[in-house]
């Protein structure tokens, strides 16, 4: 494939896709365009997470852009004025993004469970701050108006397709950007860091900086996301931040594998399917269910939902067995 | 002063009943190399096993001094159940994966236990408050506890020396030492490692069951107390360093502590106050205060 195609190929299927999606949302019942919409808002912050972990770290703090953007969007309308839908996506990437920048540099170093334990204990503190701050409804959290979209005014009626319209643009533009760096250099090099991390800088490329652009990244897409949530919803809570938001953020970035843009809003809509109707049918085991359902893919799909059709990247085989990795 | 020994007392308190559960987390790591989020579910069907024992042992009118003997016939049942079935009969199908991975399937199993306890034990909430009263009250200057807190510290202090001495003076602990060290070579040696695993992870069942029996006279015991052991025994043995009995104490004194110092004189951050000082721990120490140096592998 010629590099002008690499380029054009993810962007063309992607436009193809909004396309398609956008007329076939048109037939679809409201209650699953509400569904596909947060679906499509989680997808994208396990998304932000599949760049991180492409180079090996799992956080499991990505409740803290996901809340952060939230939050941004929420407070946007009346801290800043803004109305607009797609500025309130913006303000919540650039919130948690810059956040994201900030703590980047100072996680850049850590690894494996520290790495996931610090995240997870920088999201709680946000938890705990929001949960107390009484002057943006504390444990309560507050409601969204419902804002318009690019001047639109959506009525009672149209809002539910107007915002799956915007989540589907949305999802098309960040899936677009990430097929594209997946397989730029940084993005091959994030792959690289994980198979060993020190060949990579012998070879002279900065570990440091790549794992922190991979980690702003994750920001700004766990931001948008918790914006999008936050519309979609018209209401947001410090729950947003709380160590279980973040657990399911990995579990469908597991879910979905790190080989197919696609397969992360498969897993999503198809989790949000699951919890929808466990819910409805079995209110008091549909944690159960979650629960085997994610174990069975770890056993037998170790590499996602995604390795079910894509035969792009053959999986190295293990480097060293477990006893000499973790043998200590 | 009347403070200070407040912030003490109730910060020791309060480090004895994490320092038991957070043993059993750090026990599991060390031999396993599993960090167990399903921890805290061990800690809470402990709790609730314990409710249930108390009150059968109360209605066929045996004496209260009975309540502490059900309690320990509680946890030990629930390891003996537990500890086999999810070693061998899951945990052992993942062994090699990647350690965060491990983590999400213990997440997995997290949910399902959770919902496990309230198909057993419904939602409502259980009260065992009857051996709360056996050991009498403490008075301290001004101040009154009730002593069956500080039998608590005492329990946990026993845990901590029984895990150290079974580790570093009995041949079973050289050996299960042995295993934590390397694994290929130990079997090589002629030990059944698949043993020694089986063992830690009923020890660290026990050790999370017994944290919640004990307390169960404390609290009520309701769904939801799983989660908030979890996090907070996790911060502990991050603090200490993975897989080290003294760091497990150290942090779990810290955090202890530093939840005590919290309350009592900034109230507002006691909901973040641990992850805070967790923060501010692996800043400086990215792997926790007990660890030994290791080599970067090439």
């Amino acid at each position: 494939m010629s590099t002008r195609s690499a380029v054009l190929r993810p962007v063309l299927v992607a436009a193809i896709v909004v396309v398609a999606l956008a007329f076939a949302g048109m037939a679809l019942p409201k209650w699953f365009l509400f569904l596909a919409t947060m679906a499509i808002a989680h997808a994208t912050v396990a998304l932000g997470l599949i760049f991180m972990m492409r180079g090996g770290l799992v956080s499991f703090g990505q409740g803290l852009p996901f809340c952060l953007g939230a939050y941004a969007a929420g407070l946007g309308g009346p801290w800043l004025g803004l109305t607009d839908a797609v500025l309130l996506l913006l303000l919540g990437g650039l919130t948690a993004g810059a956040v994201a920048a900030v703590f980047g540099s100072l996680l850049a170093r850590y690894r494996g469970i520290f790495f996931a334990m610090l995240t997870l204990s920088l999201s709680m503190v946000l938890y705990g701050l929001l949960v107390k701050a009484t002057a943006i409804g504390g444990s309560d959290g507050l409601n969204l108006a419902r804002p318009s979209i690019l001047g639109y005014v959506p009525t009672t009626e149209t809002a539910d397709y107007a915002l799956y319209l915007l989540a589907v643009a949305t999802a098309g533009v960040l899936s677009a950007i990430a097929a594209l760096h997946f397989n730029s250099v940084r993005g091959l090099m994030s792959l690289a860091v994980k198979e060993n991390e020190l060949r990579v800088e012998y070879m002279g490329a900065s570990v440091r900086s790549l794992m922190a652009v991979n980690f702003i990244i994750a920001g700004v897409y766990g931001g948008i996301g918790g914006a999008l949530a936050a519309i979609a919803l018209g209401h947001i809570e410090p729950t947003f931040s709380y160590w279980t938001t973040s657990g399911e953020m990995v579990f469908l970035a597991i879910l979905a594998g790190q080989h197919s843009v696609v397969a992360v809003f498969l897993a999503s809509l198809i989790l949000e399917l699951v919890r929808s109707f466990a819910n409805l049918y079995f209110p008091e085991t549909w944690q159960l269910a979650l629960g085997a359902f994610l174990l069975v893919v770890i056993l037998f799909l170790p590499r996602g939902l995604g390795s079910l059709w894509h035969r792009g990247h053959k999986p190295a085989a293990p480097a060293t067995d477990a006893t000499t990795e973790t043998g200590r | 002063m009347e403070l200070l020994l407040t912030v003490l007392v109730d910060g020791l308190i309060y480090a004895a009943w994490l320092f038991i559960v957070a043993l059993g987390l750090t026990l599991v790591f060390g031999v396993l190399k599993i960090l167990n989020i399903a921890h805290g579910s061990f800690y809470a069907i402990g709790a609730y096993a314990a409710a249930s024992l108390v009150t059968w042992f109360t209605t066929i009118g045996l004496a209260p001094e009975w309540s502490l003997v059900a309690m320990l016939l509680a946890a030990a049942g629930v390891a003996a159940v537990l500890g086999p079935l999810l070693e061998r009969g899951l945990l052992r199908l993942f062994y090699g994966r990647d350690e965060v991975l491990l983590v999400l399937v213990t997440y997995a199993l997290f949910l399902m236990l959770e919902d496990g306890v309230k198909l057993i034990w419904g939602v409502d909430p259980y009260y065992v408050s009857e051996p709360y009263s056996l050991f009498g009250n403490v008075e301290m200057g001004p101040l009154f506890y009730v002593g069956y807190d500080f039998a608590l510290m005492g329990l946990a202090v026993i845990c901590g020396l029984g895990v150290w001495f079974g580790l570093n003076r009995t041949t079973l602990g050289k050996i299960v030492l042995a295993v934590i060290h390397n694994p290929e070579m130990s079997a090589s040696m002629g030990v059944n490692v698949n043993k020694v695993y089986v063992l830690a992870f009923i020890c660290g069942v026990f050790l999370a069951a017994l944290g919640g029996a004990f307390t169960a006279p404390q609290i009520s015991v309701q769904p939801g107390i799983s989660v908030g052991v979890i996090i907070l025994s996790f911060a502990v043995v991050i603090i200490g360093g993975l897989g080290s009995i003294e760091g497990a104490a150290v942090g779990a004194l810290i955090v202890g502590l530093s939840r005590a110092a919290a309350v009592h004189l900034v109230p507002d951050a006691e909901l973040f106050i641990v992850y805070l000082v967790m923060a501010a721990v692996l800043v400086f120490r990215p792997e926790g205060l007990f660890v030994r140096a290791q080599a970067r592998k090439i």
